[in-house]
């Protein structure tokens, strides 16, 4: 399994045509207390950019973008009752949604993991 | 129902300056922010955090960023009661008031506390014997200023301290702790205020605050904030804490927010603060602002200000619109997740035929409706010391 990275603080884990998305470290870091996730419906269809999720910190409401497309096949109900998950393991058990890919060149724009550090180090 | 869109344009045309704390915050890991056109604390361990810790122990917040103003010379309180529509003849030496500026529409220009600092003259006096201390925002200080100069006669004098800090100390435990370094301030309640000393700097602390628990505000020298923030929070009590918190704690406490909750668009009735107008000044007037008061006490105020309470956990934020079935009836102006309720709340105008308590409406929020149900403030208890 690859992680990629985009320079709006997401990761996606790719497994087959089957790609999880979460927003990074940092990304959480940034946000504060999040206290609510707004997810995708199951079908949804998104292009690459499109609006794909809302997560609300305490002071701001921010939106998660569909870092490639394709079509929404699970959302992580877990956020619902506990969205600060996205704070404790943003990485792993906070992921967002799962996305069947709809396009795989879109995958080789994104930054691998080494890339992402260096450039959250340059922010 | 905002002004933020006018202060944000403000902020992005100046530089940021530094307050006197600048690096005292940035040392202890704060995230600093633009805010007022001061580069601002918004948070140091995390806004939730900070949140509960102020309202179970005491948080120090460094709010230098506010104008400071005394005024001197004769007819001070007359001059005053032609620009503020509270009773400043009848203020007490060391005690404080809530007031706000008026424009000649009734509209509220700021809002602020006003204090008496002792008699000119007498022993316990400070800030150079004047004979009022305010406080007003730190977004609006230098439009006040300009107002008031324009408003207040040649004999008046006033003065804009840019060289004094402002602190708040807040919580259920701010009394223990400011008594261990300010003895005498023990015996302080609810808006009483006075001058004191601390390793030799004169201090002005009034109990008041703007998060709804009891506590203090202290004015003291620039040069000398940082060693007695250090001193305040090398007690076990203390924690620092930023802007992010003191946005949720006021918010919960039902406390407006100048720019947000009210402008110069709304007036103190709708804005149900006619609290701030004494008896006295309603009947007499003599106050720029007075006709619209009157219209609104005898007819009522087209909108009102009113808490809500939110279904669900989906905040509504300051520009979320409110409607009664398929009726805009009003505006979201503040809103968020408040800690202390485990729920979102908000604050917002609403017409009046719909803003009385436990009427349901909903609140859009991108696209979608929520339930919320116009509430009684505070959100929170006020837990005030009102008694010695």
């Amino acid at each position: 399994m690859s992680r990629y990275f985009t320079e709006e603080h997401e990761w996606i884990d790719v497994a087959g045509d089957i790609a999880t998305i979460g927003i990074t470290e940092y990304a959480q870091e940034q946000l504060g207390d999040i206290v609510f996730v707004e997810l995708p419906n199951e079908g949804a269809t998104f292009d690459k950019g499109d609006d794909a999720a809302v997560v609300e910190s305490v002071k701001a409401a921010s939106d998660v973008y569909a870092p490639i497309s394709g079509e929404v096949v699970e959302a992580n109900s877990a956020l619902e009752d506990e969205p600060a998950l996205v704070n404790s393991d943003a990485e792993e058990d906070g992921w967002f949604f799962k996305l069947r890919i709809a396009d795989a060149s879109e995958l080789e724009g994104l930054m691998d993991e080494a890339t992402y550090k260096k450039f959250v180090a340059s922010l | 129902m905002t002004g933020k869109d006018d202060i944000a344009t403000i902020e992005e045309a100046l530089p940021l300056e530094a307050l006197p704390l600048d690096a005292w915050h940035r040392a202890k890991g704060a995230r600093m922010v633009g805010f007022a056109g001061y580069h601002m604390p918004i948070q140091y361990d995390g806004i939730m955090a900070e949140h509960t810790w102020t309202r179970e122990h005491a948080g120090l917040f460094d709010v230098s960023h506010m104008g400071q103003l005394t005024f001197s010379g004769e007819g001070v309180d007359d001059a005053l009661e032609t620009l503020l529509p509270s009773d400043i003849k009848g203020l007490k030496p060391f005690r404080q008031r809530y007031s706000m500026l008026l424009n000649e529409e009734g509209g509220i220009l700021d809002d602020l506390m006003v204090s008496r600092p002792g008699v000119p003259g007498e022993e316990g006096g400070a800030f150079d014997d004047a004979v009022i201390y305010m406080v007003v925002n730190g977004a609006t200080k230098y439009d006040d200023i300009g107002w008031m100069i324009e408003h207040l006669p040649d004999a008046v004098t006033m003065n804009h301290m840019a060289d004094q800090a402002l602190l708040a100390l807040q919580g259920p435990e701010a009394g223990e702790a400011m008594a261990m370094l300010v003895p005498g301030t023990a015996d302080l309640i609810f808006m009483q205020c006075g001058p004191f000393e601390w390793n030799g700097v004169p201090l002005w602390i009034s109990r008041s605050g703007y998060t709804g628990e009891d506590g203090f505000e202290i004015s003291l020298p620039a040069d000398a904030a940082a060693a007695f923030a250090d001193a305040l929070c090398a007690l076990p009590q203390v924690r620092p804490v930023g802007l992010g918190a003191r946005d949720s704690l006021r918010l919960e406490a039902g406390l407006p927010l100048y720019g947000h909750d009210i402008d110069s668009r709304v007036s103190t009735i709708g804005a149900d603060l006619g609290f701030a107008i004494q008896k006295r000044r309603r009947e007499e007037g003599g106050f720029i602002g007075h006709a619209r008061v009157m219209q609104e006490l005898a007819d009522g105020p087209g909108a009102k200000r009113v808490g809500l309470a939110i279904e669900g956990r989906l905040p509504a934020r300051e520009g979320a619109t409110i409607y009664a079935g398929d009726v805009l009836v009003g505006d979201v102006t503040s809103g968020g997740f408040a800690p202390s309720v485990g729920a979102p709340i908000a604050m917002g105008w609403v017409s009046l035929p719909h803003a009385a308590l436990g009427t349901a409406l909903e609140i859009e929020v991108r696209g979608k409706r929520i339930a919320a149900v116009v509430a009684s403030m505070p959100f929170v208890p006020h837990r005030y010391r009102r008694k010695a």
